[in-house]
């Protein structure tokens, strides 16, 4: 489908390896220039009483601030800022993607499998750096029964691998299915012409706003399971 | 009957896989709410685990779907 192909704006390649800059590349590099603008522009008066902006900046920092608080415990705080970043960058990716002509970065898998392999990596080293080998206990469950201990530590291996895989699936497969969705609504509004093309242009007016609150939505819970893989890597209460 | 038919309806069924997580979420969030209007001050410690459970039920019906897709691709 359109939306979806990638273009090469700047056609490159190094050692071997197509490293284009594609359109996919142009929006992600959107989504963090206007996060960072966004955060850097709306905290500039840093003012007691907040600007609008400053309040809306302020509001989703506590936000995700609540979260890591409320899901790791203080020690988890130390780590706030790589979950605030990968949420800052998936909701505006995600956001950025409902205005219509624009590209959706998080609509493909090499995309989100790319952000999920990173906090599966960050959190697997923050695992070990704090509790040492310790760390593999988190595969054997307390209070099992012996024999049953074989096939419980595979099950649990697989779930921790898989766990990079399920996280990116959900957000790509949320994005591509809002997307797919307008697409063929989109396609009964030309089908059935003035006459009854009005009722799913309205019907795309209102899933375009379920669409945003989806976005923000999945861009919580990527940051969310972030934040609760980090717990289990923070604390040994397996 | 034709492959491309026989592909499109496949495709199809798969699909019936996002009744059993429309089911699922429902389900979540139709009980949370119910546990939060009988104890609104615990609502708010449990809204966390309310979208964690809607996100894992999720992905079990976004994996039907995701099958869909390669099926028609």
């Amino acid at each position: 489908m359109h939306q979806f192909e990638l273009t090469k704006k700047v056609p490159l390649e190094l050692f071997g390896y197509d490293v284009s800059f594609t359109n996919s590349s142009l929006w992600m590099l959107i989504a963090v220039v206007a996060a960072s603008a966004f955060l850097i522009m709306s905290m500039r008066g840093r003012s007691l009483v907040p600007t609008r902006f400053q309040s809306m900046a302020e509001v989703i920092y506590e936000f995700m601030a609540k979260t890591v608080r409320d899901v790791c415990g203080p020690e988890g705080m130390k780590y706030f800022p790589f979950v605030f970043t990968i949420f800052i960058f998936v909701f505006f990716a995600n956001v950025l993607g409902i205005i219509p002509g624009s590209f959706t970065t998080t609509s493909h898998i090499s995309v989100t499998f790319a952000l999920a392999l990173t906090v599966f990596v960050f959190v697997t080293l923050v695992g070990f750096k704090t509790q040492g080998v310790g760390y593999l206990k988190m595969f054997v469950p307390e209070g099992v029964p012996l024999l049953l201990l074989p096939l419980i530590v595979v099950i649990e291996v697989i779930s921790y691998f898989m766990r990079p895989v399920s996280l990116s699936v959900r957000l790509f497969a949320n994005m591509l299915a809002g997307h797919i969705l307008l697409k063929v609504f989109a396609g009964f509004v030309i089908g059935l012409g003035l006459v009854g093309g009005w009722a799913p242009l309205a019907f795309m007016v209102g899933f375009t706003g379920f669409e945003l609150g989806i976005a923000m939505l999945q861009a919580f819970i990527f940051a969310l399971l972030t934040c609760i893989y980090l717990n289990d890597a923070l604390h040994s209460h397996h | 009957m034709d492959p491309a038919t026989a592909k499109l309806i496949g495709a199809g069924l798969a699909c019936t896989g996002l009744i059993g997580a429309g089911i699922g979420v429902g389900t979540i969030f139709g009980n949370y709410l119910n546990g939060a209007l009988r104890n609104p001050s615990a609502a708010d410690s449990q809204r966390i685990w309310m979208f964690v459970g809607a996100a894992m039920t999720e992905l079990l019906g976004l994996l039907a779907f995701v099958v869909a897709m390669i099926i028609l691709q």
